[in-house]
């Protein structure tokens, strides 16, 4: 469940320091408002984003990647031109693009993967075309584990001058996210991956086209006057979050951030290596079990199936064991069809977990194997 | 390890999802519909023959897990020879022991099907048992449209 120092923190607020931000002039406004905006600049220094401007809270991920589709897509992409995405995204790094181009006319290109799970980048490569007008791709696979050459393929798209919007949904908690050194135009995360609450995400882009854009939503606290005749709009990052925002998850996101720092992400990135090289080694020993998603480059996921067992019933038998896997398509139905099957079952190991709790996995696998024979 | 499971995954389960009974298909059927629950990935084509309004005989192809493929499993054995009406009959049963609606299951009255009484304790599953029973549900209704219990 989530850090105790997250769950105090809005437990705090709600008791001591709550009131609508940015809008009053009395005590409890001005403290909320400090640590609304001070959650803010921890997301910043966290991804390493050159200011608070380039940091704008949505719901998570999947309205982060809305947000650019509607607001950067519709004032830059038109029909016929090129939007480039993997075989491996998450649903919604497919669907608003699907929208979008239902909408405009403008054409979606996939790159294809390999039966390891990687990108097959020359193919990625080649569909770098003079009509592509954005590349967005997933910078980890939450289905399977699959880490992409984001720097490299960015280098690529930016000499064509093509922008990248990063997926970041399933990489964050689980390595250092830079944006300088990765230089991509777009970032999407959600809160609650990341050991935060549920209902919050943050969308990083850099300042020159977050500036450029026309507003996602229009309401409150995005303007800066309003009349019948016309209305201005507010500077950044404000253009982009209308209306009351979700200022406990905001502040749970930033002592969530906190608790992360404390530790450090790249020990958390080794450990967890660590711990999906001890869950793969034992994996491969058991027969009947294949592993989908062998990346050379993976992050700490094991998505497995079963010969003749199906993952509804993996799941269901290692919940009675008190393991939690996720067991069905993974909101990627493209790559369970890739790898024609109906659905795996999936670990994901943080760095809350131990070897022990893997050996009662595999353990729980080999005695299901059994019983279901 | 998975004693408290037995109540939902007991022996005849295992059985019928080994060697699952009527699966086959049926050569100019009278009646062919479609379940598929696509979040869970369970599928199944179902094929019955009929005389009047009499089944004589049922049958399917497809896949899912364990529980689905036994539910069609014993629908397939109980339905036969049984007419449209028992069967919908059964089906209103089946339902009401899985979905739970009945605080005093009528176990006798389902027969067989009574193994699968044990899903009302897995929410997320009864999905998976009922996807064939609505299948034949469309069937007996004649309708064309597949059919899905998400």
């Amino acid at each position: 469940q989530k850090p105790q120092a997250v769950i105090d923190s809005i437990v705090h607020l709600y008791s001591h320091d709550y009131a609508n931000v940015h809008r009053g002039v009395h005590t409890l406004s001005v403290r909320s408002t400090d640590r609304f905006e001070g959650a803010r600049t921890k997301v910043k220094d966290f991804i390493n984003a050159a200011s608070e401007k380039e940091i704008i809270f949505v719901r998570g991920a999947t309205e982060a990647i809305n947000l650019v589709a509607q607001s950067y897509g519709k004032s830059n992409i038109k029909a016929g031109d090129e939007i480039l995405i993997t075989a491996m995204e998450h649903h919604s790094n497919i669907v608003p693009w699907q929208i979008f181009c239902q909408q405009t006319g403008a054409v979606l290109k996939v790159a294809p993967i390999n039966l390891q799970g990687e990108l097959i980048y020359d193919e990625f490569e080649k569909l770098l075309s003079d009509k592509t007008r954005l590349v967005s791709v997933v910078h980890m696979s939450n289905a399977l584990g699959t880490i992409n050459p984001v720097k490299k393929m960015i280098a690529a798209a930016h000499a064509k001058g093509i922008p990248v919007l990063l997926d970041g949904a399933q990489a964050i908690p689980h390595m250092t996210v830079d944006m300088q050194d990765l230089d991509c135009d777009f970032y999407a995360f959600s809160g609650h991956k990341l050991y935060a609450p549920t209902g919050i995400g943050v969308l990083y882009g850099k300042q020159a086209l977050l500036e450029a854009m026309p507003p996602y939503q229009g309401g409150g606290d995005m303007i800066r006057k309003v009349t019948f005749a016309e209305t201005e709009y507010n500077v950044l990052p404000y253009r982009f979050e209308a209306g009351t925002p979700a200022i406990a998850e905001v502040v749970g996101l930033g002592v969530a951030i906190d608790y992360l720092n404390t530790i450090g992400m790249d020990k958390i990135a080794a450990y967890e290596a660590d711990l999906l090289d001890y869950a793969t080694e034992k994996a491969r020993q058991i027969k009947g079990l294949r592993i989908i998603g062998e990346a050379k480059q993976k992050g700490a996921i094991l998505s497995f199936v079963l010969d003749k067992i199906h993952p509804h019933d993996i799941g269901t038998m290692l919940d009675s064991l008190g393991i939690a896997v996720r067991a069905g398509h993974h909101c990627a139905m493209p790559v369970m069809d890739f790898f024609k099957v109906p659905a795996t079952a999936r670990a994901s190991f943080a760095m809350y977990n131990t070897k022990e709790e893997i050996d009662v996995l595999m353990n729980g696998i080999e005695s299901l194997i059994e019983v279901f024979g | 390890m998975f004693d408290e499971l037995r109540d939902l995954y007991q022996e005849v389960i295992f059985d019928h999802n080994r060697n699952p009974r009527n699966f086959r298909v049926i050569e100019n059927a009278d009646r062919k519909v479609e379940g598929f629950n696509p979040l869970c990935g369970d599928r199944l084509t179902l094929f019955l023959q009929m005389d009047g309004d009499r089944i004589t005989d049922a049958s399917f192809q497809g896949s899912g897990c364990a529980i689905s493929t036994a539910s069609v499993s014993l629908m397939t054995e109980i339905v036969k020879g049984k007419t449209e009406q028992e069967a919908e009959e059964l089906f209103k049963k089946f339902h009401e022991m899985t979905t739970g609606k009945d605080e005093q299951i009528n176990l006798e009255a389902v027969g067989k099907l009574a193994v699968l009484a044990g899903v009302r304790e897995y929410p997320a599953r009864v999905k998976c048992a009922t996807l064939a029973w609505h299948t034949l549900d469309a069937a007996l209704k004649n309708e064309q449209k597949s059919i899905s219990t998400e």
